[in-house]
């Protein structure tokens, strides 16, 4: 199998068409390229799947595409925002990830140097979240049919004994909290976008949750509710699902919301709302009252949670509205995004 | 956040919410349209409605360039991206605007149409010279704030020598809108709608000034308070405006005089008069025909008006029946008042253009502020 005639030209190359049609070169670019970014022992068996040890206790699964634009933005790139985006997923759950599959869709043309940094990133966040990509797909398209590369991936994890965080779970009373300031990534993301650049010190907050949520479980057990992470749509969207599903209303308070003075100048500009704009590596939980001051420490104790905030509280509602007493002093409604922000954010 | 958080503070409001609520008459209404769509939107994102006492009602105008495009103007314009020759550029929340027929240009893009969303008239002329082989139009839409970009933009273009360049020009004046709603048959003889004052444009008037105002303080003896789009100005103009009522004055003030001057920004003005001339007429949705109150290209500069470049027809198309978007941009009625807000109309599905802009009146009162009715509802 290691028998190649020449090494991969990383610093020249570019994938081509071979590269997807099963051949010696797809050989060769997955071991080359994606083996050695990623290195484990389940991948260095070099099979179609990956067998693994169940533990006891129930699992959770998820699965996501990244089609982010541009690819590689301040603060992170499409791999490392794919594997952060599936740990958290998985973390919501108040659950341990253990495993990721990657599928790559790749456009020709694509250069070697592009993919291996996307690749070493996917292999540290990988190795800092504590998970291993065990499997994963490659496929090449025509030039023009993919932008550059897409990504998809898998995970599976654990869920601790007892607990079981859903989005329906939310009680009148119960406490808002987020893990810090939002808007970070659809900030960062919009400053690079080609017909919109504009400057700022702004970086994405991507990052694996999974270790902040562990300490959150230590510390709330089974007061936390539930966990999501508001990614597309923002706090917003989340808010008003988690009150659809629990049929709840929320009541939040302006003030208490955490946004980075960046952030809310450049929704400013761009007539953005920050509670609309996309978060990679923040949480929103809701708990139970008599937790809520222990989680928050737990919280804030933690480096991705420094800014953690409680922002409002669950309250009943039959229209399940999302209001916010702004920090003018009026009320309003935080409603669901409608129409599209800015496509391909994550 | 510098020189917006200034004008957002909490205590000068409550302060001016007192002296609203000390000064008004108890005995009787005080009704103030806010022309444009950001005073809209930032009555109903701050919450200033809470703000106000009961006999203080704002009513919605007609200031959202998205909200009085009729929708044969949008046909016109899916119509013309169709062609394989041509790439429209528009601004993002024209995306939306019902068409006829549930057309958008959303969805012509989705079927094919290139469509492309810009962020200023200078990406539309890079789209150009990116693209000499197919010609771009770029879909002018607003008011006296939005016109002068366009007339620099054609004059970036001739001066260029783009010749694959041309402008589908919407541009439209607030005066004779305000005119017409003051001389409409609904506050004039029938009393329907009372105004006691207005809230007049803050962008707007940085380009025309406060002295167009001056005739209708005049004429129609109504109080205009110039106000800038933040919360605290609002505040302040209705204060204002509160105040001429109670003196029985009616003059132009200006709230806005960190932007706003009598005369206005003349280099603006002087390129806009330049490049275009009024239309005879141009129809507004919801107010139908108002006489000069739509700018088109000048015969002198014929070859960047895409309407004749193009040939395009005028297409004339009726709204919903059921749609109430007329009489809420003149203030008749109020988004509640109509049958389909809220049931088949939403921000996600519009069916009058009232809902589609976020500073539309229905579409602010959608997003912001509609727990009030369920409010309201339960308290009687």
């Amino acid at each position: 199998m290691r028998a190649y005639q020449r090494k991969l030209d990383i610093r020249n190359g570019c994938v081509d068409l071979s590269h997807g049609s099963g051949g010696r070169a797809m050989a060769q670019l997955i071991s080359g390229l994606f083996h050695e970014a990623f290195g484990n022992e389940w991948l260095a068996r070099g099979n179609d799947q990956s067998a693994f040890d169940v533990g006891a206790g129930r699992m959770v699964m998820t699965t996501d595409g990244y089609v982010v634009s541009p690819l590689f933005f301040p603060g992170g790139n499409i791999g490392s925002l794919a594997v952060h985006g599936t740990v958290n997923d998985i973390a919501m759950a108040g659950a341990k990830p253990l495993y990721l599959s990657a599928s790559f869709i790749i456009e020709e043309g694509f250069r070697f140097a592009d993919l291996k940094l996307i690749a070493e990133s996917m292999g540290q966040a990988a190795r800092e979240a504590g998970v291993h990509i065990i499997t994963g797909d490659t496929k090449v398209v025509e030039r023009g049919k993919a932008d550059g590369l897409f990504i998809s991936t898998a995970g599976v994890g654990i869920v601790p004994d007892g607990l079981d965080l859903s989005a329906e779970n939310a009680r009148v009373g119960d406490r808002v909290l987020i893990s810090g300031t939002l808007g970070d990534h659809g900030v960062a993301i919009m400053s690079k976008r080609q017909n919109l650049a504009f400057e700022t010190e702004i970086v994405s907050d991507s990052a694996a949750l999974n270790d902040l949520v562990a300490r959150m479980v230590e510390a709330g057990g089974r007061g936390i509710r539930l966990m999501r992470d508001p990614t597309r749509g923002g706090l917003a969207a989340t808010l008003n699902e988690i009150a659809l599903q629990s049929d709840v209303g929320f009541h939040l308070q302006e003030e208490a919301i955490p946004v980075k003075p960046g952030v809310a100048a450049a929704c400013e500009l761009l007539g953005l709302d920050p509670l609309h704009v996309a978060n990679e590596g923040k949480l929103v939980a809701i708990v139970a009252p008599d937790v809520a001051g222990t989680v928050l420490a737990a919280m804030r104790a933690h480096p991705l949670g420094r800014d953690a905030a409680d922002i409002g509280e669950a309250v009943a509602d039959d229209h399940h509205f999302v209001q916010m007493a702004t920090s003018f002093g009026g009320g309003r409604i935080v409603d669901w995004l409608s129409g599209e922000q800015l496509p391909r954010i994550c | 956040m510098k020189y917006a958080d200034e004008f957002r503070d909490k205590e000068i409001a409550l302060g001016l919410a007192k002296a609203i609520r000390a000064e008004a008459d108890a005995g009787r209404a005080y009704r103030f349209m806010e022309f444009c769509g950001g005073h809209t939107h930032a009555i109903s994102r701050y919450g200033l409605e809470d703000m106000l006492p009961k006999n203080v009602r704002m009513i919605h105008g007609p200031g959202c360039p998205v909200c009085v495009l009729p929708a044969g103007r949008i046909d016109m314009a899916i119509r013309l991206a169709e062609r394989a020759d041509i790439i429209l550029c528009v601004y993002g929340d024209l995306m939306r605007v019902p068409g006829s027929q549930g057309g958008s240009l959303l969805k012509a893009k989705a079927r094919g149409a290139d469509i492309r969303m810009v962020y200023s008239t200078i990406d539309a002329l890079g789209i150009a010279e990116e693209n000499p082989g197919r010609e771009v139009v770029f879909f002018a839409i607003g008011f006296e704030t939005t016109t002068p970009p366009t007339a620099v933009m054609i004059r970036l273009a001739e001066r260029k020598q783009l010749e694959n360049f041309s402008v589908f020009c919407n541009h439209v004046l607030t005066p004779p809108a305000m005119q017409n709603i003051l001389e409409s048959p609904d506050i004039r003889n029938i009393g329907r709608v009372e105004i006691d004052g207005f809230v007049g444009p803050a962008h707007v008037s940085t380009i025309i000034g406060t002295a167009p105002y001056e005739f209708f303080a005049e004429e129609f003896g109504k109080p205009v308070v110039i106000s800038g789009f933040e919360p605290l100005d609002m505040m302040q103009a209705i204060l204002m405006l509160v105040r001429q009522v109670n003196e029985h004055r009616h003059e132009v003030e200006n709230q806005y005089s960190r932007a706003v001057t009598r005369d206005g920004n003349l280099r603006a003005k002087e390129e806009v008069s330049d490049i275009f001339e009024l239309r005879d007429q141009f129809e507004w949705r919801g107010l139908g025909q108002v006489p000069y109150s739509g700018l088109k290209l000048k015969r002198s500069y014929a070859k960047y008006d895409a309407e004749i470049r193009f040939g395009m027809n005028e297409l004339r198309v009726d709204d919903n029946p059921a749609c109430e978007c007329g009489a809420i941009l003149r203030g008749v009625k109020k988004p509640v008042d109509c049958k389909l807000f809220g049931t088949v109309c939403t921000p996600e599905t519009p069916m009058g253009s009232c809902m589609v802009s976020s500073e539309g009146a229905c579409a602010a009162h959608w997003t912001y502020g509609r727990f009030r009715d369920h409010q309201q509802r339960r308290a009687s």
